[in-house]
């Protein structure tokens, strides 16, 4: 405390409001929920936390870096291929091997995809039981071949079924987990985890320092998937599995699924997305965007508003409430931009508007933004980039 | 409690900064928090609701929140909004919980608590968007989990029956009880207000506050010593650069304009 001079730099850095200047140094109030972010701030080293310092903990039987594998109508999500191009990465700088959890019935066919994308050693856990994913049949299973094999680092997809999955290991074990990372790096040889929070205002690093396996789930479509490379020499390990379906707790009675075909890939695997708000006006007019997105072979999107209203299925919604997505290109069109859809897609690459209204909030992110109808800009905007991209073939 | 014939609703609930009112400083890129309202999370309200929705006259909610002495004021909320009793977890010891953390001191207080039928916990919160905190209490308390759940569609003696979002839709699950459960979507995202009757009745309504003395254990579990993850850093998140709007009369100039940018730029 005596190195505070009370420049005030902590009080405004701190997000929950906790510090005041009482005095000319600063006071930490109860508020306080020891999140760090005014340790950071202050240039004088005047504000420290202590934490519990744990010894004689031997984490070095906890090698390689591993993924889980989603596979949904029998086919492996993208996502798992972005989770095995970071695996190779994070990998070859710790010195250890990249592997890969395939986990489903029917599952050893994708050994290829996964040995020539350059994955060393691949586990397998099949059983025709395990054909959909289940929370109780897949994290005793996970959480018994971790304990087997123990991990150095474990990656999931941060879908639906991940962030059900992984907290679940993650307790089971006493494990560290982080959510829905958008970066992730090796740093003194730990795995350091960066995340947007407060609705993607800020950011946080974190690291998991002692406990193993490193833990973490990872948003679709940041990572760069892994490319075939051809080499194809990855060992096999088969894990033999028991399920009892008996006994499950939980059981599904039926499936409802939206129809989704005209909407493209799903929002949060889509490179391109366009999407609709309430300005799009009625059900029908999100044929303009649809035509639009078949044009990138994209998917169409939907503010809350717009699913509210019936005009496109939940599945679809991109936000807070919805997916939270990055796609290389976000097309919002008749989307004013509340925060809770920006939360949603305001980390995508490249963000076009097109909004009647000139001072919709949805222009404040925005890379490239027309003012304009979209009855009529979306049609010409179709047709132009059509003229486009079959020049440029 | 008998619960052959009554139910108990466990709720729990966080305190958080309304991240719908945080501004960015221009000049220094930096969260503005003055004048950032605390909130009862959105999410968890809307799981609240939908435990007060089923209820049935005899059936009991509890919500409980760890936090500091003034997330009272979320708990206060919660019981204007119809639940019976509410806990605070309120120690020192509990600040700078991970989820881990978090989801071992709410665990604590539930075994406290005794008996239950189901558990609620909201989508996620505003603030740390992570949806961990209910999955792990489930599997401490070592009972089933149901995430991102529409509604709840009934409640029949030791069962209950869910609208379950998918990635292409819904499903329909049925779980024994008792189960913890995450999501609810309400049909508007602004969360209501109860009313002034209600507010000055939920003062009279039970409140306690429970520190790390009424849930036992040793005080290396809870908060920063008993979190596994360490925040190292925050900063805030590169400003995006200011867009190009193009506001002309007519649409088609817009379109070609557009379309020469996006090419300049190699975006297509």
């Amino acid at each position: 405390m005596e190195k505070c001079t009370g420049c005030g730099l902590c009080e405004k850095a701190c997000p929950f409001g906790a510090i005041k200047i009482v005095d000319k140094i600063a006071v930490i109030g109860d508020e306080c929920t020891l999140c760090g972010a005014c340790v950071d701030q202050c240039n004088l080293d005047a504000i420290s936390i202590q934490r519990k310092k744990y010894i004689d903990v031997d984490l070095s039987q906890y090698q390689n870096v591993w993924i889980v594998v989603e596979i949904k109508d029998g086919k492996v999500r993208n996502v798992s291929f972005e989770l095995l191009g970071k695996a190779l990465e994070l990998a070859d700088e710790l010195k250890q091997d990249p592997c890969t959890l395939l986990i489903g019935s029917n599952v050893k066919r994708f050994i290829q995809d996964f040995s020539n994308r350059g994955a060393k050693k691949i586990y397998i856990a099949e059983h025709e039981a395990l054909k959909d994913y289940h929370t109780e049949t897949y994290s005793s299973i996970i959480t018994g071949i971790i304990s087997k094999y123990k991990p150095n680092i474990v990656l999931y997809p941060a879908t639906i079924s991940g962030r059900d999955l992984a907290p679940r290991v993650a307790a089971t074990l006493e494990l560290g987990l982080t959510a829905d990372c958008t970066g992730l790096s090796i740093q003194n040889g730990l795995l350091l985890q960066t995340r947007p929070a407060f609705g993607g205002n800020i950011m946080a690093d974190i690291i998991c320092p002692i406990t193993r396996p490193q833990m973490a789930t990872v948003r679709p479509n940041v990572m760069e998937m892994a490319s075939i490379k051809g080499n194809d020499n990855a060992e096999i390990i088969d894990i033999p599995v028991k399920v009892d379906l008996q006994n499950l707790k939980i059981k599904t009675k039926e499936i409802i699924n939206a129809p989704t075909s005209v909407c493209g890939p799903p929002v949060c695997e889509a490179d391109i997305i366009v999407s609709g708000g309430r300005g799009v006006g009625c059900k029908e007019n999100f044929k303009f965007l649809e035509d639009l997105a078949n044009v990138f072979k994209g998917a169409v999107g939907a503010s809350r508003a717009a699913v509210d209203l019936g005009w496109i299925p939940k599945s679809q919604q991109v936000g807070q409430s919805g997916t939270t997505v990055s796609p290389k290109i976000y097309i919002a069109c008749g989307i004013s931009g509340t925060i809770q859809h920006l939360v949603g897609m305001k980390s995508s690459d490249v963000i076009i508007a097109i909004n009647k209204d000139p001072n919709a909030p949805i222009f404040d992110v925005a890379n490239y933004g027309i003012v304009g109808d979209l009855k009529t800009v979306v049609p010409l905007l179709t047709e132009a980039l059509r003229k486009r991209l079959q020049n440029n073939n | 409690m008998n619960f052959d014939e009554t139910m108990r609703f466990i709720v729990c609930v966080k305190q958080v900064p309304d991240t719908t009112e945080v501004k960015i400083d221009p000049q220094t890129n930096t969260l503005i928090r003055e004048g950032v309202p605390s909130i009862l999370n959105p999410f968890d309200q809307f799981a609240l609701e939908e435990a007060i929705k089923i209820k049935q006259e005899d059936d009991e909610i509890i919500v409980i929140s760890m936090g500091p002495p003034q997330a009272k004021m979320a708990l206060l909320k919660c019981l204007a909004l119809g639940a019976d009793k509410a806990i605070l977890l309120s120690d020192k010891a509990f600040a700078g919980a991970d989820t881990w953390a978090t989801s071992y001191t709410l665990t604590q207080c539930i075994k406290k608590i005794g008996g239950f039928n189901i558990i609620f916990c909201g989508l996620q919160a505003i603030d740390g968007d992570t949806a961990q905190v209910g999955p792990e209490i489930a599997a401490q308390l070592d009972i089933p989990q149901i995430t991102y759940v529409e509604n709840i569609e009934k409640v029949e003696g030791k069962k209950l029956e869910a609208k379950v979002q998918t990635d292409d839709g819904y499903k329909i699950v049925e779980a024994k009880l008792p189960v913890l459960i995450t999501g609810i979507t309400p049909s508007s995202f602004e969360p209501t207000n109860p009313p002034m009757m209600s507010i000055m009745k939920a003062n009279k309504k039970p409140f306690s506050t429970w520190t790390i003395d009424d849930i036992g254990g040793s005080s290396d579990n809870y908060g920063l010593n008993g979190s596994l993850t360490e925040v190292i850093k925050v900063y805030s998140p590169p400003a995006r650069q200011q867009g190009v709007i193009i506001d002309v009369e007519e649409p088609e100039a817009a379109v070609q304009k557009l379309i020469e940018l996006l090419s300049k730029d190699k975006v297509i």
